[in-house]
């Protein structure tokens, strides 16, 4: 990776930066005007109901969607114009990006491989047996349950050791066994690797966040240490921040630094 | 050279584990010879004129279908997506699903032409490696349209119908160069007479061949 990797000054090297990011389909306006900043090495959770727009900043963060206007930033250089930045990042969506005619070894030797990982096919036997599913590695993919792709999903979104994770509400569809090896992978990845996450549940995003945002009708409504303490404390401050019928509260509005 | 490897690789193992693209095409290409056979049941002189246009109308309807299922495999679980995570230029994507289909198209037509050759009792051994030359050229064209309209077509509910019409226009100079060079080589003229057709064909490929990878990038965005 030979990304030009800026420094902030405070030590940390600023991993993923937006800059006042619209999105807008049709008529709607999915993101306006967000302005985000995650230092390396930082966990960052998004919380937001549905439609809020989690799903297209996370989209745009990882190259699959373009801003309509704002730009973006990655490492300092922006990724639609260098697509070796592309190596940085490890994606989890709601969608599995396995193929279901292709075993899980060869799902992530796949991956492996497009990632130029040296080993690919060690690489993939080590992370099978981290996410419980090393005595499946020569079955399809298409006889898995929907806890076993999604942990698939995971093992193969960490193929290439990227820095970067995005975690596109990666708690789906496991259950509460898959669930707890997630959030133990995920803090054994914490401060070695940047990650956002965007869930809905507050106690597993409060479980391994630096920070949280709240994005509300493509608004950055809310980022800050303020509501990490506790899980009541980060409910109140969701809940003033959607606000009853799912208006912003003004004072909640991050100012735009335009 | 890896990636687009990698990805012709992934295409034909899904392929030959489903067998669903190659089994529709060659079902379906066998099915319209018997029908072409039994409708004009050509005389030998009729059918050194008939045998190419009946291949080439057949290539090119199993070429709209399978070119269309081998989007919509990657489809499921937004795979298409997934490939343009990976730090590769995204068009090698387009070359990697182009070769696969091209592999598929031959396969079928491996077992077409040998068909249509019986039915119609022509013999094409006597010209036999200038007509795979014709049919290669051919094929690589059909292939390079077909392989980008499917994918301009895949996220749209009418890809089944949006493909024919988008390609089939676009398609035309291919069959009819194709079926001309064809019917001049089996009628035994003489090079001079056959090679516009195939110069035709030819530029079709390097025209759309370099359309579709300059532009495949632009055809994934969302």
């Amino acid at each position: 990776m030979e990304a030009n990797i800026p420094n902030t000054g405070s030590g940390r090297v600023r991993a993923i930066e937006t800059d006042r990011v619209v999105k807008t389909f049709g008529p709607v306006r999915a993101l306006r005007g967000v302005n985000l900043a995650v230092e390396s090495g930082e966990s960052l959770v998004i919380f937001g109901p549905n439609g809020a727009g989690k799903t297209t900043l996370l989209k745009i963060i990882a190259t699959l969607s373009r801003p309509t206007s704002g730009t973006l930033r990655v490492f300092g250089s922006d990724p639609f114009a260098d697509g070796r930045l592309r190596r940085t990042l490890g994606v989890v969506s709601h969608h599995s990006y396995l193929y279901g005619g292709l075993t899980a070894v060869e799902n992530l030797v796949f991956a492996g491989r497009l990632y130029g990982v040296p080993d690919a096919r060690a690489r993939a036997d080590a992370l099978l047996a981290t996410v419980g599913l090393a005595g499946r590695g020569h079955d399809l993919v298409r006889t898995f349950s929907r806890g076993m792709t999604q942990r698939l999903t995971i093992a193969r979104a960490l193929m290439h050791d990227p820095p970067i994770l995005l975690l596109d509400e990666p708690y789906t569809g496991l259950d509460r066994h898959a669930a707890g090896m997630l959030t133990a992978l995920l803090e054994r990845l914490r401060g070695f690797r940047t990650v956002v996450m965007t869930t809905h549940s507050i106690e597993q995003g409060l479980a391994l966040a630096d920070r949280m945002a709240i994005l509300v009708n493509g608004i950055l409504a809310y980022q800050g240490t303020d509501g990490l303490h506790s899980a009541q404390a980060a409910e109140r401050l969701y809940l003033d921040c959607v606000g009853g019928n799912g208006s912003i509260p003004r004072e909640a509005q991050v100012p735009d630094t335009a | 050279m890896t990636a687009i490897r990698l990805l012709v690789w992934k295409d034909l193992v899904l392929e030959l584990r489903t067998k669903e693209i190659l089994t529709a095409m060659a079902v379906f290409s066998m099915l319209v010879a018997v029908v072409f056979g039994f409708a004009f049941s050509p005389s030998p002189d009729d059918a050194v004129r008939l045998l190419p246009g009946m291949l080439w109308v057949t290539l090119v309807f199993a070429a709209t279908m399978g070119l269309s299922r081998s989007f919509v495999l990657e489809r499921e679980q937004e795979c298409l997506e997934g490939l343009r995570l990976f730090p590769i230029d995204r068009s090698a994507i387009y070359i990697g699903k182009a070769l696969a289909n091209l592999v598929f198209l031959f396969a079928v037509e491996v077992l077409l032409l040998p068909a249509l050759a019986a039915i119609s009792g022509v013999s094409l051994l006597p010209r036999l490696f200038p007509l795979l030359a014709v049919l290669v050229l051919g094929t690589i064209g059909l292939v390079a349209v077909g392989t980008l309209f499917s994918a301009m077509s895949v996220h749209t509910r009418i890809r089944e119908v949006l493909l024919p019409v988008l390609m089939l226009p676009l398609a035309a100079p291919v069959l009819i160069s194709g079926t001309k060079a064809m019917q001049g080589l089996l009628a035994g003229r003489l090079w001079a007479d056959v090679l516009p057709g195939i110069r035709i064909l030819g530029a079709f490929d390097v025209i759309f061949g370099v359309i579709g990878y300059l532009v495949f990038e632009y055809v994934l965005e969302e």
